[in-house]
């Protein structure tokens, strides 16, 4: 049987990146706890430490074991969200496989650059996540991942008057940057980012909306 | 006959460490071996590798010279269990039925062609040398050629995995793999005439059957490391 196209697949697959640290995991742990109820969730991971972030996502009540698969990356976490998505395709499809129905898969890739983004091949949407502290001018630098994911997340907003970070220039470099489409063509309107913290808020309530709307999307075609 | 002419293009297609079918992933046991002390410079990888060409590397080949000939899908699937049983670690037999099915994944979307539904039989996929041969026999490549991408396949994925893990500078790794090319080149030859053998005989269970009980024990320990930057 062929597989099955993007179309015809009931699964949401969504890409999450960032730099080591941004909160990655965190988000992904806080998305399964709010969505869980409502949606049949799985989660690939590719981090260096086989069970760290699979354990993170059991500890925090998140997910059962069965819907985690951990990804090796030998030394590439770049390479096997992008170059060579051979084996995170096969952990995605037989999730998809034994797991019915599933509604949604979270990739979290291993940490990245500014210049990493996944393959349309591996997903249907991608989200990167920065934080503020890791400097207030990241978004300005641009970069494949801050132009061009479907949804930015600025996360630790609560740390941004201790570091300092400036959230309003944040915001209007994020704007600007992802205002562009590749070829210099201005979008309609600029791809959206968020600002959120877990601490403040642990369900990260923004992010699962965004999720929500897209998965009814799916569900439902002509509602989009 | 295959789909496509015979082509060399194919074969350096196949052949790059680039082509997406997962193997970047794997160290081919150099993980282990670097932990263990074993290899850690240039001089202790060409002894790794040379020990890899006498028996993975000739074992792999020989498989995959014999599923690039076969055009039966029954045939295949003895191939593919004679694979199976010269596979002591549960873990690599896994690994390489994985990496199979990986290959498999990206030569369907590469080599649209109805040889590779030969393979579809094999509820858990072909192990990785038969999805190789296989896949030669869709690209065009030739059988002697398809033996030489399996040697090139088992030299390469540690000789990667050295350079991420012990920092060898990659041009002298290169040069390791190049002083083992003419061994190469006969480890091909040697495995292809083993192939043609088992082929004329119809006995697979001629095919060569070298192990390296070090790295089958080393495999099974490594799948239970909780930090491990390979997959195998």
């Amino acid at each position: 049987m062929p597989p099955e196209t993007p179309d015809t697949r009931g699964t949401l697959r969504i890409g999450i990146g960032g730099p080591v640290g941004s909160g990655k995991t965190s988000l992904v742990a806080a998305l399964c706890r709010t969505l869980r109820e409502e949606l049949s969730i799985a989660v690939v991971t590719n981090d260096i430490h086989t069970k760290d972030d699979a354990e993170v996502l059991i500890e925090r009540g998140a997910l059962e074991p069965d819907r985690i698969t951990p990804v090796q990356t030998g030394c590439s976490p770049q390479t096997a969200i992008r170059d060579d998505i051979a084996a995170n395709l096969e952990a995605v499809e037989s999730l998809e496989a034994r797991i019915a129905p599933l509604d949604l898969v979270l990739i979290e890739s291993g940490g990245d650059s500014l210049s990493t983004t996944f393959s349309r091949g591996l997903i249907d949407r991608q989200i990167f996540v920065i934080d503020v502290a890791g400097g207030d001018r990241l978004p300005r630098k641009g970069g494949p991942a801050i132009t061009s994911a479907d949804l930015l997340v600025v996360n630790k907003t609560d740390l941004a008057p201790h570091v300092p970070a400036d959230l309003e220039m944040m915001r209007r470099d994020a704007t600007a940057q992802r205002a562009m489409a590749p070829g210099g063509v201005a979008r309609d309107t600029p791809l959206p980012t968020l600002f959120t913290s877990l601490s403040e808020h642990p369900g990260a309530p923004a992010v699962a909306d965004w999720i929500r709307e897209l998965v009814i999307e799916r569900r439902n075609p002509a509602s989009a | 006959m295959p789909f496509f002419h015979m082509t060399r293009s194919a074969l350096l297609l196949l052949a790059d460490s680039r082509f997406p079918a997962g193997a970047y992933a794997h160290s081919g046991g150099l993980e282990s071996a670097v932990a263990a002390g074993r290899v850690h410079d240039t001089r202790s990888l060409h002894e790794f590798l040379n020990g890899r060409l006498h028996s993975a590397a000739l074992v792999a080949a020989s498989f995959a010279a014999a599923a690039c000939h076969c055009e039966n899908a029954a045939t295949l699937g003895e191939i593919d269990h004679e694979y199976d049983v010269r596979l002591l670690s549960p873990t690599l037999r896994t690994t390489s039925r994985r990496l199979g099915r990986q290959l498999m994944h990206t030569a369907r979307a590469t080599w649209p062609v109805p040889r590779l539904g030969l393979l579809d039989a094999l509820a858990d996929g072909p192990h990785q040398p038969v999805a190789l041969g296989v896949a030669c026999a869709a690209a065009g490549i030739a059988a002697e050629d398809a033996a030489l991408c399996a040697v090139q396949g088992t030299l390469r994925v540690p000789a990667d995995a050295a350079i991420k893990l012990l920092g060898l500078n990659p041009a002298e790794v290169s040069g390791v793999l190049a002083k083992l090319a003419q061994d190469a080149d006969r480890t091909a030859a040697k495995a292809l005439t083993m192939a043609r053998m088992a082929q004329l005989k119809n006995d697979f269970g001629m095919l060569p059957a070298l192990g390296s009980p070090l790295l089958d024990l080393t495999a099974e320990d490594h799948a239970t490391w909780e930090v491990r930057l390979f997959a195998s």
